[in-house]
């Protein structure tokens, strides 16, 4: 049932909003609102009833184990919450100014300089939102860095096909074409292909390492000399940091700018699909152009440096400075956690996924890239499950929810057919993974004996399988009271 | 080992499993030259209980202040029950609802909240957020350049949030869009229509229209509108979400309504925050909504005809699209978006007007008291929604400082932006400034004159 079918005409929650409608008016007429918008009209209560049922058909960290591949679906302390969300934090607006908030500068200067450590990185700005929006931010003071370099001619993003759609999506609003290049049978960028791509037409490569197949990209430093020679910048694309935390600098593989995922590898939530903070890393070369705000810390104040202090910067990329409550909490995250703790993130991860890699193996699982370690993610691929028997990977992921495990990310990457991109994250215990195994490995009898029963998952949750064909041809966005 | 479960026989037991003899070795495709010696910037990890208290004693510095700033960022009642459900785990700690089976929760609620946003902006279609009021209204400029197909103008007047039009220029400078200013006028604090008509002759993809505006003032939206529609522009509407349950919603502005409008989704049950996370809305008419960038949900139906939700017009996306998407978007603002549903459920019709109400009514209040002083005028002779620009005979930024020494935070300067606008403050008085609130902001405002004087 929809909120808006519990709504009853006058239910009124008195005690949060104003008891009356004020006296003075001065809207013009003509300006003044005569439709009443079509929100519900339901008791406080329900409204918590509603809202918490519907929480209840969700599953989350929280509740079930999600191997998300990418996507770094780790456990989110809620010591990071509940100190992020102390009232005064709450309460403090954008533009007060600066000296009624240094308690606040000061988690958000240390920010930066942590991760300016972490990432081997010149200097990092706080102010992206999510992933695409670093992306974005980096390409475009690559495109600036050439513009003023008199170098116009560069029109061309190289990216490799494993990339996230997010890097060619990128590449494209900023205005540059997109040049994919493929990956080799080990998993690794073909470096013949990026030689003969690279040339007086190119702005930059977009890379993310390790990649999104789950390995670690050896060449990286032959590629940074490779681009480099050709005139252009290197992107980092850090939804994967979580994997050398501690172990490897983007700075030292010789990347230019790099964004990292917040909301990945320090473990602010994902909220359902945000909100994210994706702090951007510049090495000296890109710093003028580094969007602002920055946070600078002059004599024992924290201050924000806007435009007049950065004028060759690409400018804002929000109203304030970003998602401020996110990077509190990873803030939080960080200083609880510690140096140590950083280290220990990349290898209980890696552990957790070396371990999940060598036990699907051993039940028959086919894994893409078996002559490589696991990052902290691999794949495995249903392909040749699926010629013979039609047992697809998005009919296991289906059948795995039935288990009460959320699935893999599957059908991506693209080029890995049937393709199951399984991210343990080091937050779980061996008997989780134990118990996933298990799963799959009934997942696996079953194709063996009732394909047909597989195929038509999911079973045991509260919908059958949703008809998204339907979604798409028959749109219906928005609830009509009329029917 | 904090938020890590494993203990040494899980340790060993797994390496054996793996055929490995210690978690180092785990790294060795990493080339050596590239393997980073130590973090000399991360501190040692704390407790909880010593997080907790230095947390504490930051947010104690920061302490709390009567505020009269908006500027786009706006303090409204947020009840209680918002944030306790916001942040059930379930909400908290889920994923992007890909699985649709698994994420009903979200999706229906998303559907929900895709119903509430459009119908308050008398729209056809609302997408499920974009990152904040400044990047939807980028967003909205791509989209209508999209949808024009000849233009690469967007046209915006100066009365437009200033950062908002720096970030709307910083992102289609990319694809050599061009962004034309128009001059607002100084006695009415509105773009006149008389200032736009200089640009008759020329083609726009759109006109950008702020409803109420940077200085609170209302504009002429209905002129604007069919101003725009008559050159074939697209109208878009950049609108603050609390205003619409008391001013007239996009949908219905001139002969065809806008046909795209975006905001900052903020005052719908959001913490300031320090700028964030906040959520940008974006609802549009029906033909525009295969150029609409971000998650959209659609409700379907599962094998068996129950209703069930789902993401729908993916084709649009990056996941599927790459580089043809409408847009870079991934991560959206999700989980605000759950904390604006939920207030806008509690508040119901009825009270989010009362609430734009009482905002607009305290506004009009702090004016009048104000404006009786000596040396505080209005900068502007139009109506406003919840917010002002007053203009002092002395310097505003001392002004300023004074009353902060009495714990007020009096609004802001809006000669930053406005060059113009000399000792000139924006204010604004919402629904939680009681009468004596607005009396102390006098009190102390009259003394800061005086010692200023
Ligand atoms: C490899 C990779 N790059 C980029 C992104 C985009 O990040 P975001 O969703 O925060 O925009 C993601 C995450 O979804 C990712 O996995």
């Amino acid at each position: 049932m929809l909120i808006f079918e519990h709504s009853r005409k006058n239910r009124r929650n008195y005690s949060q909003a104003p008891a009356t409608r004020p006296a003075k008016n001065n809207i013009p007429d003509h300006l003044k609102r005569k439709s009443t918008p079509l929100l519900p009209e339901v008791s406080e209560m329900d409204t918590v009833r509603h809202y918490t049922r519907l929480s209840q058909k969700n599953f989350s960290i929280d509740t079930e184990f999600y191997p998300l591949g990418s996507c770094t679906m780790k456990y989110n302390p809620r010591a990071c919450n509940s100190l992020a969300m102390l009232p005064q934090f709450l309460s403090r607006h954008p533009l007060a100014p600066e000296d009624t908030g240094q308690g606040f500068l000061a988690c958000m200067y240390e920010l930066q300089e942590i991760l300016k450590d972490i990432t081997g990185m010149a200097a990092v700005s706080l102010t992206s939102m999510a992933g695409a929006q670093g992306e974005l931010i980096g390409i475009t003071m690559i495109r600036a860095y050439h513009e003023a370099h008199g170098d116009t001619g560069r029109t061309e993003i190289i990216i490799p096909d494993a990339a996230h759609g997010t890097n060619p999506a990128t590449a494209v609003m900023c205005g540059y074409k997109v040049i994919e290049i493929p990956t080799n049978r080990d998993g690794d960028v073909d470096m013949d292909a990026l030689k003969a791509a690279v040339g007086p037409k190119t702005a930059g490569l977009m890379l993310t390492n390790p990649s999104t197949l789950g390995v670690f990209e050896k060449k990286v430093a032959e590629m940074s000399r490779i681009v480099h020679a050709a005139g252009g910048l290197l992107y980092y694309d850090g939804a994967n940091l979580n994997a050398v935390l501690g172990k490897v600098k983007p700075g030292d593989m010789g990347f230019d700018v790099i964004h990292m995922n917040l909301h990945k590898t320090f473990s602010t939530p994902h909220g359902g699909g945000g909100p994210g903070a994706a702090p951007v890393g510049v090495a000296e070369r890109l710093l003028p152009y580094l969007p602002v705000p920055i946070v600078a810390h002059e004599q024992g104040v924290y201050r924000w440096l806007t435009e007049e202090d950065r004028p060759q910067t690409i400018g804002r990329l929000s109203a304030h400075m970003g998602n401020a409550g996110v990077l509190l909490r990873a803030y939080i995250y960080v200083r609880l956690l510690g140096a140590e703790g950083m280290h220990r993130i990349s290898e209980y991860a890696t552990l957790n996924a070396n371990y999940l890699m060598a036990e699907l193996r051993k039940l028959g699982f086919e894994i893409a890239y078996p002559n490589r370690r696991a990052s902290h993610e691999f794949i495995v691929t249903m392909k040749e499950i699926k010629d013979r028997t039609g047992v697809t990977a998005m009919n296991l992921a289906k059948r795995l929810l039935d288990k009460g495990f959320h699935a893999p990310t599957t059908y991506f990457p693209l080029l890995v057919p049937e393709c199951l991109l399984i991210e343990p994250a080091e937050t779980e215990s061996k008997e989780t993974l134990d118990r996933f195994v298990a799963a799959m490995k009934e997942i696996l009898d079953e194709i063996a004996t009732q394909p047909d029963m597989v195929k038509a998952a999911p079973h045991d949750m509260p919908l059958r399988k949703i008809d998204d064909v339907k979604a798409a041809r028959e749109l219906d966005l928005v609830w009509d009271p009329a029917g | 080992m904090p938020f890590i479960p494993h203990t040494e026989e899980d340790v060993a037991e797994m390496l054996t499993s793996i055929g490995a003899r210690s978690i180092d070795e785990l790294f060795d495709e990493i080339p050596a030259e590239l393997k980073t010696g130590k973090l000399t910037q991360v501190p040692p990890g704390l407790s909880e209980m010593e997080i907790s208290r230095l947390m504490y004693e930051r947010a104690q510095q920061d302490g709390f202040y009567l505020s009269f700033i908006g500027a786009g960022a706006y303090e409204h009642h947020i009840p209680a029950a918002v944030w306790q459900i916001t942040t059930r785990g379930e909400f908290y700690s889920s994923y992007t609802p890909y699985q649709a089976e698994a994420s009903q929760g979200t999706l229906q609620l998303l559907y929900e909240y895709q119903t509430m946003m459009a119908s308050l902006a008398g729209m056809d279609v609302s997408n499920a957020s974009l990152y904040d009021g400044a990047s939807a209204l980028a967003e909205a400029a791509l989209m209508a350049v999209r949808q024009h197909r000849t233009s690469r103008r967007i046209l915006v007047p100066q009365t437009v949030h200033p950062v908002y039009r720096s970030v709307m220029r910083t992102i289609v400078r990319n694809q050599a869009i061009e962004v034309v200013e128009v001059p607002y006028d100084p006695a009415t604090g509105q773009v006149a229509i008389d200032k736009l008509d200089q640009f008759a002759q020329e083609e726009f993809a759109a006109l950008i229209i702020p409803q109420p505006n940077f200085f609170g003032v209302l504009e002429q939206v209905d002129a604007l509108t069919d101003w725009a529609h008559d050159k074939q522009s697209l109208a878009v509407a950049v609108v603050n979400p609390t205003s619409l349950a008391m001013l007239k919603p996009p949908g219905e502005w001139g002969r065809r309504g806008a046909d795209i409008a975006v905001g900052e989704g903020q005052p719908l049950g959001i913490p300031l925050s320090s700028g964030g996370p906040y959520f940008g809305f974006m609802t549009c008419k029906q033909e525009l909504v295969r150029q609409m960038p971000g998650r959209i949900i659609g409700r379907t139906t599962d094998l068996e005809g129950k209703e069930g939700f789902a993401l729908t017009l993916q084709a649009r996306e990056q996941h599927i699209r790459r580089s043809k998407a409408t847009s870079n978007i991934c991560t959206n603002q999700g989980l605000m978006v759950t904390a604006a549903t939920i207030y806008m459920s509690l508040l119901g019709p009825e009270g989010l007007y009362r609430v734009a109400a009482h905002s607009h009514a305290n506004t009009v209040a702090l004016v009048e008291q104000l404006e009786k002083l000596p040396g505080v005028k209005k900068a502007f002779h139009s109506p406003f929604f919840h917010e002002a620009a007053l203009q002092l005979s002395v310097p505003a930024d001392k002004v300023l400082n004074r009353l902060k020494a009495q714990g007020v935070l009096g609004g802001v300067l809006l000669e930053n932006h406005y060059p113009d606008l000399k000792n000139t403050l924006l204010v604004c008085a919402t629904e939680t400034k009681t009468a004596e609130d607005l009396d102390k902001y006098t009190e102390v405002l009259r003394q800061a004159l005086a010692a200023s004087a």
